[in-house]
C-alpha cells in the first residue's frame, strides 16, 4: 500500500472524467452480468478495451450490474494491473524483479528516464511512450529484461536499451 | 531429418521469432519440405535461443545462441550438407547443465510439444488418470500420495496428501472445488511459467487426480496477467482435453466429471497466498482471512477446496505412473523427491534446474550452474524472494531440503535461487525486498502496512549514509513485532530478508552507517567518484558522457571529477576505458 496525499494524486487527477464510447461495454456486461466473482474479469476486459480504466465506464459497470462504485473502485485501485489514465502507444514495461535488480535494471531504467525524458508510470508528451516498472516478467536469466507492447527484450544495457527506444521512434516518425 | 525451436517466454525474448522466420525463410527457399516443430523451454536459458537437428539415424544435434545467420550456415551444412557446424553446437560442458539435472516435474519440458495434446499422450500422459478412475479408489490414490512424501512446492511445504484427504472427508453439500496457485508472484522466479508453458498438460493431469481423489467437480487455475503465453497454450490444451473426452461429464466412460477453467489474475503479490486468491477469484479485493478454516473446509464459494502450486501438480501424475515409492526414493528423511529451481542473478548458466532435494546448495550453483559470471568471488545466495532470506556463502555445503533451508534463515520458497556476487549489496538487497512488501501488503495488519514501511525507511537511510547508531537494533525489534503481528505469511515472512542479512553481513550494514562506506560499491549517496591521474590518458571520453558536465580536463591531459557536480550515475567508469574511474 502506497501512501496517496499530495495535490497530483487528488481524486479528480487521478481518475480523469473524460467522455468514452461504452458500446463494446455493453457488450462485455451483457455477457458477464449474471455470473458472480466475475468483476475482475469484467474490470480487465474494459481495460483491454479503453487500454485504462476511465471513470465513466467504472460508474456505467456499477449501474448495470448493480454494484456500488466504491466496491467497484475499491477492487480496481487494489490490483496493479489496472491503470486510470490512458496511456501511450507503447507501453514499456521495464522488469524490476530480483534477478534484474541485481543485475543492474536501475541503470537501464536511468537510461530509458533520460531517453524519454519521463519517469516510471509517465507517459511522453507525444504520447507514444509509457514507462511501467514491474516485478518480474519471467525471463530472470536474461536479466535486465523489459517488454515493449508483449516483445520482450533480455540482457539489456543501458546503451541498447536506448537503441530499441530509439528505433520505435524511428519508425513511428517515419511512417 | 527434423528440426525443433524452443519457444517459451526466454527463447522468445532472446529471438527466437526472428530465428524461425529465418529458417522458414532457408527451408522453403530450397524446398527441403520440412517442418519446424516447436518445444517449450527446456531450460537452458543461458543458451537460448536453441535448436534442435534430428538427423535421420536418431542422432540430436543442440544449436545455442542461434542468430539468423547461424541459421543460413546450420541450413546449407548441416541439414543439406549433413555434417554439423560444431562451432554453433552447444558445448559439452554446457550440457552437464541438463546431465546433472534429475527432472521429475520438468520430464516433458523441451520435450514435446506443448500445444499438442497427442504429443503429451504419447509420453505416457493421462495414463495416471486414466488408471486412477478406472483402477482406483480415492483412498488409493491419496494413500500413493501420503506414500511419495509429496510436499507442496508453492513455498510452506505442507504435506499434500493431508490437504486432500482433508478436502475428500470435508462435510457438507456439493461442490468440491481444485485451485491450482499459478500466481507465481516471487519476482526472480519463473518455474510455475516454463511448466506452464513447456507442459500445461501434466498440470492439468495432476489437478484432475486431485479432482478425483477430493471428488471435485471443477477445477480453476489463477494465472499471473504478466503471463500471456502460458494462459495461452493452457486454453489450448483444456479445449484439446475436453475433444478427447478427458475433461466434461463421465470422463472415460466412468462416473467422474470434472472441468477445468482459468482465471487470469490481476497484479498482487498477496494474492499468491491461498485465502487472498480465492478472494480475488470471488471477485474482491485479494486480502487474506485467518484460517481456520482453511480451504479445504471453507474454500472458494465457502465450498471445501484443494490449492496447491503448479509444480506440486506436475508431480502427480509422475507419482501415480511410477508409483509413490519411487518417488520417495529419492530426496532426504523429510523431503522426498526433486526440486524445480529457477537459478539467476549473477550466474554464469542462468536457467531451470530440477534435482533431488538433499543435495548441497554448492553442487546447484557451481556444478550446474558452471559458478559466478566472470568468475567474480560469490558472496550468498537469495532463496525465496521477498519471503526468504540470505545464505551466505559459507553455508554453501547446506543441503537444499524444507528443514535446513529454514535453519539458515532462508526457506525453500517456490524456487527462486538469486546467486549474488561481490557487487552485490546487501543492505541494498534487504531494501529492495522491503521495497516490495511494503508496496505488496494488503494494508489489512497494521503491523505488517506499517511495520514494513518503518523497516524501508530505515534501510533507505542506511543506504544513503544517514544511518544512525541503533538502527540495526530497531530493525531487529521490528522484526519481531511485524512477524508476531501480522495475520497472513507476507507480514510473517516479509523481515526474513532485513533479518538474515543482518544476520550474516552484520559488518556490511555497520560499514554503511558509522564509516558511510559501501563496500560493494552500490548505494550511490556514499560512493565518490574520481579520476586517477596516471592512468587517464585524456581521451575526453567520460567527459563527454557525463550527463551533468561535471568532468573537466583538456584533450591528452588527465581530467578531473567536480564533486559538487557529480550525481554518481557511475557512466564514466562505465565508458572508461583504461580503468581511471575510481569508485570509493
Ligand atoms: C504472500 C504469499 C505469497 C504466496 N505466493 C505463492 C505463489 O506465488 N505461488 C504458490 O504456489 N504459492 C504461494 N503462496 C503459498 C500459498 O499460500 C499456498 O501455501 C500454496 O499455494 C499451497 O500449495 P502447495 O501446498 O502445493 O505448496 C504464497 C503465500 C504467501 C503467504
Ligand atoms: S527478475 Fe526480471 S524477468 Fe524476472
Amino acid at each position: 500500500m502506497q501512501c496517496c496525499c499530495g495535490e497530483e494524486n487528488k481524486l479528480e487527477n487521478r481518475f480523469p472524467d473524460t467522455e468514452v464510447d461504452l458500446k463494446p461495454l455493453d457488450v462485455v456486461l451483457e455477457k458477464y452480468k449474471g455470473i458472480k466473482g466475475s468483476l475482475i474479469t469484467i474490470l480487465q476486459k474494459t481495460q483491454e478495451i479503453y487500454g485504462y480504466l476511465p471513470r465513466r465506464a467504472l460508474q456505467h459497470i456499477a449501474d448495470v450490474i448493480g454494484v456500488k462504485p466504491a466496491k467497484i473502485l475499491g477492487a480496481a485501485t487494489f490490483y496493479t494491473q489496472f491503470r486510470f489514465q490512458p496511456i501511450g502507444k507503447y507501453l514499456v514495461m521495464l522488469c524490476q524483479g530480483t534477478a534484474c535488480h541485481v543485475n543492474g535494471s536501475e541503470k537501464i531504467e536511468d537510461a530509458i528516464c533520460d531517453e524519454l525524458k519521463i519517469k516510471d508510470g509517465e507517459t511522453t508528451e507525444d504520447r507514444l511512450f509509457t514507462l511501467e516498472n514491474v516485478a518480474c516478467l519471467g525471463c530472470c536469466s536474461l536479466a535486465p529484461v523489459m517488454m515493449i507492447n508483449g516483445e520482450a527484450y533480455g540482457k539489456l544495457t543501458p546503451e541498447s536499451a536506448r537503441k530499441v527506444i530509439r528505433e520505435i521512434f524511428k519508425n513511428e516518425t517515419n511512417s | 531429418m527434423r528440426v525443433r525451436i524452443g519457444l517459451g517466454s526466454c527463447g522468445i525474448a532472446a529471438g527466437a521469432k526472428k530465428v524461425i522466420a529465418e529458417l522458414e525463410k532457408k527451408l522453403a527457399e530450397k524446398d527441403l519440405g520440412i517442418k519446424i516443430e516447436q518445444t517449450g523451454c527446456i531450460g537452458m536459458c543461458f543458451n537460448e535461443p536453441l535448436l534442435e537437428v534430428f538427423d535421420d539415424e536418431g542422432k540430436v544435434s543442440l544449436y545455442g545462441k542461434v542468430t539468423p545467420e547461424a541459421v543460413d550456415r546450420i541450413v546449407e551444412e548441416h541439414i543439406i550438407g549433413g555434417s554439423p557446424v560444431t562451432e554453433f553446437l552447444v558445448s559439452d560442458d554446457d550440457m552437464t547443465f541438463l546431465t546433472r539435472q534429475k527432472r521429475v516435474a520438468l520430464r516433458n519440458c523441451g520435450n514435446i510439444d506443448p500445444e499438442n495434446i497427442d504429443d503429451y499422450m504419447a509420453n505416457n500422459g493421462y495414463k495416471a488418470f486414466e488408471k486412477c478412475l478406472k483402477e482406483m479408489t480415492q483412498e488409493e490414490v491419496i494413500e500413493q500420495i501420503k506414500v511419495s512424501g509429496l510436499r507442496g512446492r508453492g513455498g510452506a511445504g505442507f504435506p499434500t496428501w493431508f490437504k486432500w484427504n482433508a478436502t475428500l472427508n470435508a462435510k457438507g453439500a456439493p461442490p468440491k472445488y481444485i485451485i491450482c496457485n499459478a500466481d507465481e508472484g516471487d519476482p526472480g522466479a519463473f518455474m510455475d511459467r516454463s511448466l506452464l508453458e513447456g507442459d500445461p498438460n501434466s498440470v492439468m493431469e495432476g489437478m484432475m487426480i486431485a479432482g478425483y481423489a477430493v471428488g471435485a467437480s471443477e477445477g480453476v487455475f489463477y494465472v499471473r496477467a504478466e503471463y500471456p503465453l502460458a494462459i495461452k497454450r493452457l486454453e489450448m490444451a483444456i479445449e484439446q482435453a475436453r475433444e478427447r473426452g478427458l475433461l466434461g461429464k463421465n470422463i472415460l466412460g466412468t462416473n467422474f466429471s470434472f472441468d477445468l477453467r482459468i482465471k487470469a489474475g490481476a497484479g498482487a503479490f498477496v494474492c499468491g497466498e491461498e485465502t487472498a486468491l480465492i478472494a480475488s477469484l470471488e471477485g474482491e479485493r485479494g486480502m487474506p482471512r485467518l484460517k481456520p478454516p482453511f480451504p479445504a473446509q471453507k474454500g472458494y464459494w465457502q465450498q471445501p477446496t484443494n490449492i496447491n502450486n503448479v509444480e506440486t501438480y506436475a508431480n502427480v501424475p509422475w507419482i501415480l505412473f511410477n508409483g509413490g515409492s519411487a518417488f520417495s526414493a529419492m530426496g532426504t528423511a523429510t523431503s522426498k523427491g526433486t526440486k524445480v529451481f529457477a537459478l539467476a542473478g549473477k550466474i554464469k548458466r542462468g536457467g531451470l534446474v530440477e534435482v533431488p532435494m538433499g543435495i548441497p546448495l554448492r553442487e546447484v550453483i557451481f556444478g550446474i550452474g558452471g559458478g559466478i559470471t566472470d568468475d567474480r568471488e560469490i558472496k550468498g545466495v537469495q532463496m525465496g524472494g521477498p519471503s526468504g532470506g540470505c545464505i551466505p556463502k559459507e553455508l554453501l555445503d547446506t543441503p537444499v531440503d524444507y528443514e535446513s533451508i529454514v535453519k539458515t534463515g532462508a526457506i525453500m520458497g517456490s524456487g527462486g535461487m538469486i546467486v549474488m556476487d561481490e557487487t552485490t549489496c546487501m543492505v541494498d538487497m534487504a531494501k529492495f525486498f522491503l521495497d516490495f512488501t511494503q508496496k505488496e501488503s494488503c494494508g489489512k495488519c497494521y503491523h505488517c502496512r506499517l511495520g514494513t514501511k518503518r523497516m524501508l525507511e530505515i534501510l533507505t537511510r542506511i543506504s544513503e549514509g544517514e544511518g544512525k547508531d541503533g538502527d540495526i537494533e530497531i530493525l531487529d525489534e521490528l522484526a519481531v513485532k511485524i512477524k508476531e503481528g501480522s495475520l497472513c505469511g507476507l507480514g510473517q515472512s516479509a523481515p526474513n530478508p532485513a533479518q538474515s542479512t543482518v544476520r550474516y553481513f552484520r559488518k556490511e550494514y555497520e560499514k554503511h552507517i558509522y564509516d558511510h562506506k559501501c563496500p560493494s560499491k552500490k548505494c550511490k549517496a556514499l560512493l565518490t567518484f574520481t579520476i586517477d591521474e596516471d592512468k587517464c590518458t585524456g581521451c575526453t571520453l567520460c567527459a563527454r558522457k557525463c550527463a551533468v558536465e561535471a568532468i573537466k580536463g583538456e584533450k591528452k591531459k588527465a581530467h578531473t571529477i567536480d564533486q559538487t557536480l557529480c550525481i554518481k550515475c557511475g557512466n564514466c567508469a562505465d565508458v572508461c576505458r583504461f580503468g581511471a574511474v575510481m569508485i570509493d
